[in-house]
């Protein structure tokens, strides 16, 4: 679905990704496991559309998207969620899920289902959809960004750090809802440090350090990984 | 519910009385500075939708306002057309314009978008005051004619083009609340809060800069065409980057980013203005500091600080009221979160 290849991306004259290989097939959840720094978000931001790659291709369903406009991006099925919870905070929930569907403006009908679809995702979405999005607790906005990413109906859904700043017990709620999207028909690309948690629902991974890729494997495979244990999930 | 219909109440407020004035009044001269303000407002209008809700601050308005006015001036008096004919171009000029400058202007942002746009309206100032066979330079137009007539109305006295800017003035507002209140005002407040989000969600924030744009130097261009047909005389200095500085004034005063503050401010410092006239240039020394202390206080001015103070009295009267009953609380909140979204 996804495929990427020889990707290297510049800030300035600085590489924050070199080189970097990545596939992904209709249906799987893949997660790019690394610390801070380690180019995550920098993959997504290419993706996306946000930063430009100075090298490589990235090939989505067998057009190249590399380069194109956001926007374009996000008509042609890929929306990213980015880290961070980032939001319109004076606007109602309501009105946060309208705008994820910025690309379907005028299918009304369809919008209204999108609506319902998140609010059976989340049901305390639909408690809050009058409060405005600044008014909502950390994992609620969490919620709200991942609701609104799915108002485009992506193919493919890109998580930057889910469940940063979140309680366990949310992160595991977090997750259980991810793998329940994805079983949905939506492609999962996942960014996380919480390698634990992340290996559980993915197919499989890639491991990230100072912006290369240096393991790559199914989820048993990385979990069983020594180097990959010692560093990110810590047994 | 409640603050629903006490906006209207002060639409319809405010609608009687901008009709009732000139017949409350009788005199001339507070007609004349009224109808001054309105065509002022039409063009801080203008400002808002770009510097308000899209955060683009433009210092060029004044030389829009300026194409706006030259263009029905030469319109009118040098190629003879047809008054309404000539208003309508001078729009469309001042957009086309508008439109070209968005081209390269826009893919600056924030401090060198102001600055760039600063440039801009210095070398439309220029440009006026120098091309002296079509603007007539410093000496600029005489002899603009007022509106010519519509059927059996004439536009010649006072009192008519009181309303003739009214009915402007309604429209640009109308306009505004239409704008702000779809989703392509919700576009230009997504990309004021954060143009890279506003692009992860879709939205081609280009295109949609190009179209504010193009609908704020519409309004610059249309209140710089009724002030030329009003006043009857242009010069350069219509153009020059203090009359932007007294729009972005009457805009930062009155509450940028709200749909009511071009009136109020526009109102209250045309006014003020009118009674410190005896200090010419040194009123300054007085809107100087005013307009700091509003800045760093109501950073959304006048309208801004009535509305956080009554959401303030509103959560009071809900906490009250709350004792009786626990439940509706989300719905208070909300309709008050919504009611401030609304004017944002
Ligand atoms: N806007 C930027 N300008 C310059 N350098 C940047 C910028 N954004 C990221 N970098 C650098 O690029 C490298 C990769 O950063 P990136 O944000 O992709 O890491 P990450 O894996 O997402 O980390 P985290 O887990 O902290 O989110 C880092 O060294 C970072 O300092
Ligand atoms: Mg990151």
């Amino acid at each position: 679905m996804l495929k990427v290849t020889g990707l290297t991306v510049k800030y300035g004259s600085f590489s924050a990704i070199e080189d970097v290989d990545i596939e992904i097939g209709k249906g799987e959840i893949v997660v790019l496991l690394g610390s801070n720094g380690a180019g995550k978000s920098t993959t997504f931001r290419a993706i996306s559309g946000l930063s430009k790659p100075s090298k490589g291709k990235i090939n989505f369903e067998g057009s190249l998207i590399g380069g194109k406009s956001p926007d374009r991006i996000v008509q042609s099925g890929i929306v990213q969620c980015a880290e961070g919870r980032k939001l319109f905070p004076q606007m109602t929930v309501y009105e946060n899920l309208i705008m994820g569907a910025y690309v379907h403006r005028r299918k009304k009908t369809q919008i209204k289902q999108a609506v319902e679809d998140v609010y059976e995702l989340f049901p305390i979405l639909q408690e809050k959809k009058h409060d405005t999005a600044g008014s909502l607790s950390g994992g609620q906005q969490q919620m709200l960004a991942i609701g609104r990413s799915l108002m485009s109906h992506p193919k493919l859904i890109l998580l930057d750090e889910p469940s940063i700043g979140l309680a366990p017990l949310i992160v595991e709620q977090m997750f259980d809802v991810i793998q329940k999207i994805n079983k949905d028909g939506t492609t999962i690309l996942l960014a996380e440090q919480n390698a634990n948690a992340a290996l559980k629902i993915a197919d499989r991974g890639y491991v990230f350090e100072s912006g290369s890729i240096v393991v790559q494997g199914t989820s048993e495979e990385l979990y069983a990984n020594d180097a990959v244990r010692k560093a990110y999930i810590g047994a | 519910m409640q603050a629903f219909l006490n906006q209207k109440t002060i639409t319809a407020a405010f609608i009687l009385l901008a009709v009732a004035f000139p017949i409350l009044t009788q005199n001339n001269y507070f007609i004349y500075i009224v109808t001054l303000s309105f065509i002022w407002m039409i063009g801080v209008y203008g400002l808002n939708l770009l510097a308000g809700y899209t955060g683009y601050l433009s210092l060029a308005h004044a030389g829009f306002f300026a194409v706006g006015a030259y263009s029905l001036g030469i319109l009118t008096v040098k190629a003879g057309i047809n008054y309404w004919a000539a208003l309508v171009l001078a729009c469309l000029i001042t957009s086309f314009i508008g439109l070209l400058i968005g081209l390269i202007a826009l893919r600056t942002k924030e401090h060198f978008f102001a600055i760039y746009t600063l440039c801009v309206g210095y070398i439309l100032y220029l440009v006026i005051y120098n091309w002296e066979s079509i603007t007539g330079g410093v000496r600029g137009l005489i002899g603009i004619p007022a509106p010519s007539n519509i059927g059996p109305i004439s536009f010649q006295n006072p009192l008519s083009q009181y309303y003739l800017v009214l009915f402007f003035l309604l429209f640009t507002i109308l306009m505004m609340y239409r704008i702000v209140h779809s989703l392509s005002g919700r576009t230009f407040i997504a990309i004021r809060n954060s143009e890279e989000l506003a692009q992860t969600i879709g939205i081609s924030t280009m295109k949609n800069k190009l179209v504010v744009l193009v609908l704020s130097t519409f309004f610059a261009g249309l209140a710089g065409a009724l002030y030329a047909s009003f006043i009857r005389f242009i010069g350069p200095d219509i153009g020059y980057i203090t009359i932007t500085f007294d729009l972005l004034m009457y805009l930062l005063v009155g509450g940028i980013g709200t749909l009511a503050g071009p009136i109020v401010g526009t109102l209250l410092l045309v006014w003020v203005s009118q009674y410190l006239q005896f200090l010419q240039d040194y009123r300054m020394l007085i809107f100087g500091p005013l307009l700091t202390l509003i800045i760093i206080f109501y950073p959304r001015g006048i309208v801004g600080a009535i509305y956080s103070w009554k959401m303030k009295l509103g959560k009071k009267a809900k906490r009250t009221s709350d004792r009786g009953k626990s439940s509706g609380h989300d719905k208070g909140t909300g309709s008050m979160a919504e009611k401030k979204v609304e004017e944002g």
